[in-house]
């Protein structure tokens, strides 16, 4: 059974200026343990899907069920269930990093003993520990991310969602922070749904990509799948003059989609680029045309990104 | 039993973070110990020249009720400050999400609230008691009873301003303009049968002269006058609104 499922979700907010159509009929489905990642620019529509699915705004439209839950129907239920780290955080600056931890998990209605227990393993688990009696204004901006992260974990919920979980975040804090973030799926099963702007993020955490634009879904697929389906690798060969004949060659070649000469070198859109690669070779090597260089290029998210909404998600963030 | 339980979590986390900044509830009492000390002399011949409103006798009887109504509309009334911050730092979400009971939000903030504004109010009647003040100990129990509920009315309302306005460049220059005229019109400095009719009218219209009145009932030994009943009804009343308005604005988007 799915752990998240949206039908039509819609959210519209009224501003002086009229209505805005926040978020425009999203459909989704997660299944239990997956990563899954909300890929689309600033004001997409990715926060106010997940403050509808955290019951924390409530839809103009459509229904859902979290956690087996449904969403309208009890909102508190799914509370209980769900973790949720917010963009802004959630720790108080002028409070300790244990005492957070453990009030965190005393209001998820946790016996002081066990809240006690489970902010321990958490900030073992996170790297926290040494840290328990420092306010949190005094953390580094990874340790305040994992701190954070943490307070999402407190009630071992089966489901956490990350808003913009590495925004702001040096290189190095970055991946430390997937890390963890894939540790914790590995270690306890828990289903991630995060949001992110960033692609290379998307590439490198999640196992599933939901790419949202002006307020709907549209693309998903693995990071694999969505690069393959949309862009196609790009299998560049230097073949010194004999550019035509090579043009000619792979005219019409299983799997080649597109062919271009450029100087010296001939450029191939190719699908499943990796494995195309020797059977290009071949062909070239058959017909007695030199071979000087080649590479092979995978798309990258950005291209997905651009291809399918037309714009590039850097000029966003 | 749960609400109950996320009060009291809610409540002990504020008062652990008051404490770790004790500086806060000293600052307080600066402003109101600054007017019992410079101010609180220039009565006492206002007092005792037999001008209405002042009951003759000790001026400290008149002017102590009125600073400690004073100590609220300048504490209590600028919790909303505090309301703002936990939303930036995502503090108000984070807990929101979790099933705690969101009145227990509010009403854990409200009692530590409560709890520094009669502490303070302890320390100002001990200044007051040095300064001259004689007053009987039940009187000035009453006037903490008194000092509780304003607390609690006005950092609710308080909390709801900051957490409709969510920016403390609207919340300063709202509260100001609020507390003001409502400062004024209580009567705190002077007695507010000085006053023309037209102004006592107005001054009726406002809650804080019921309950301030009724204070220096209080401090007078009448606990059974009509002022003071009308001071327990308002104070009630002014609760009530407070609080049901701090309720919601807490509960908004409950989905």
């Amino acid at each position: 059974m799915p752990i998240i499922e949206a039908r039509g979700l819609s959210r519209t907010f009224k501003t002086r200026g009229g209505t805005v159509e926040a978020v425009r009929g999203v459909d989704l489905t997660v299944e239990p343990g997956e990563i899954v990642g909300f890929l689309g620019p600033n004001g997409a529509g990715k926060t106010t899907t997940l403050r509808m699915l955290t019951t924390l705004l409530k839809p103009t439209a459509g229904t859902a069920t979290v956690t087996g839950v449904d969403l309208l129907g009890d909102p508190s239920a799914v509370r209980a269930k769900i973790g949720y780290v917010s963009q802004a955080g959630g720790a108080d600056p002028a409070s300790k990093v244990e005492e957070e931890l453990v009030l965190q998990a005393q209001l998820y209605r946790i016996p002081t003993p066990e809240a006690r227990k489970s902010a321990a393993t958490l900030m073992e688990q996170l790297e926290l520990t040494g840290l328990e009696q420092r306010a949190s204004k005094t953390l580094s901006g990874g340790q305040r991310r994992r701190l954070d992260v943490a307070l999402g974990l407190v009630h071992a919920p089966s489901l956490v969602f990350l808003d913009e979980p590495s925004t702001g975040l040096d290189p190095q804090s970055r991946s430390n922070l997937w890390d963890h973030i894939r540790r914790i799926r590995d270690g306890l099963g828990t289903t991630i749904f995060l949001t992110t702007h960033y692609l290379d993020e998307a590439d490198a955490l999640c196992d599933r990509i939901l790419v949202i634009d002006h307020g709907v879904i549209v693309a998903e697929g693995t990071p694999e799948e969505l690069k393959r389906r949309i862009s196609g690798d790009v299998v560049t060969i230097g073949v010194g003059g004999a550019t035509e004949k090579a043009a000619e060659l792979f005219a019409g070649h299983l799997g080649v989609r597109d062919v271009g000469a450029v100087d010296h070198t001939i450029r191939l859109t190719v699908e499943h680029g990796d494995e195309a690669l020797v059977g290009l070779m071949r062909v070239l090597d058959g017909a007695g045309v030199p071979i000087e260089s080649i590479q092979l290029a995978r798309p990258t998210l950005d291209d997905v990104f651009l291809t399918l909404t037309g714009r590039s998600l850097r000029e966003d963030s | 039993m749960n609400f109950f339980r996320d009060t009291l979590l809610i409540f002990m986390r504020q008062m652990r973070l008051s404490l770790r900044n004790p500086a806060w509830v000293v600052i307080g009492l600066i402003q109101p110990v600054l007017y019992l000390a410079f101010f609180g002399p220039l009565l006492k011949r206002v007092a005792g020249s037999g001008l209405p409103g002042f009951s003759g006798g000790n001026s400290y009887k008149f002017f102590v009720p009125g600073l400690l109504v004073q100590l609220g509309l300048f504490g209590a009334a600028f919790v909303g400050f505090a309301i703002i911050a936990d939303l930036r730092a995502g503090v108000i979400e984070r807990m929101r999400v979790t099933p705690v009971s969101r009145l227990a939000l509010m009403l854990g903030r409200v009692l530590r609230d409560v709890v520094v504004l009669v502490v303070q109010a302890a320390v100002l009647v001990l200044a007051g008691v040095a300064a001259g003040l004689r007053a009987p100990l039940p009187g000035i129990l009453i006037s903490f009873g008194f000092v509780a509920v304003l607390a609690a009315s006005l950092a609710s309302i308080s909390y709801t301003a900051g957490l409709l306005l969510k920016s403390e460049d609207a919340l300063a220059p709202m509260l100001n303009m609020v507390m003001v005229p409502l400062m004024l019109l209580s009567g705190i400095m002077l007695p507010m049968a000085l006053a023309p009719a037209w102004l006592n009218g107005v001054s009726r219209a406002t809650p804080f002269r019921y309950i301030i009145d009724a204070m220096r009932d209080a401090f007078q030994g009448h606990y059974t006058t009509t002022v003071m009943l009308e001071g327990v009804l308002v104070a009630a009343a002014l609760t009530a609104v407070c609080l049901f308005f701090g309720a919601r604005a807490f509960q908004r988007e409950n989905a």
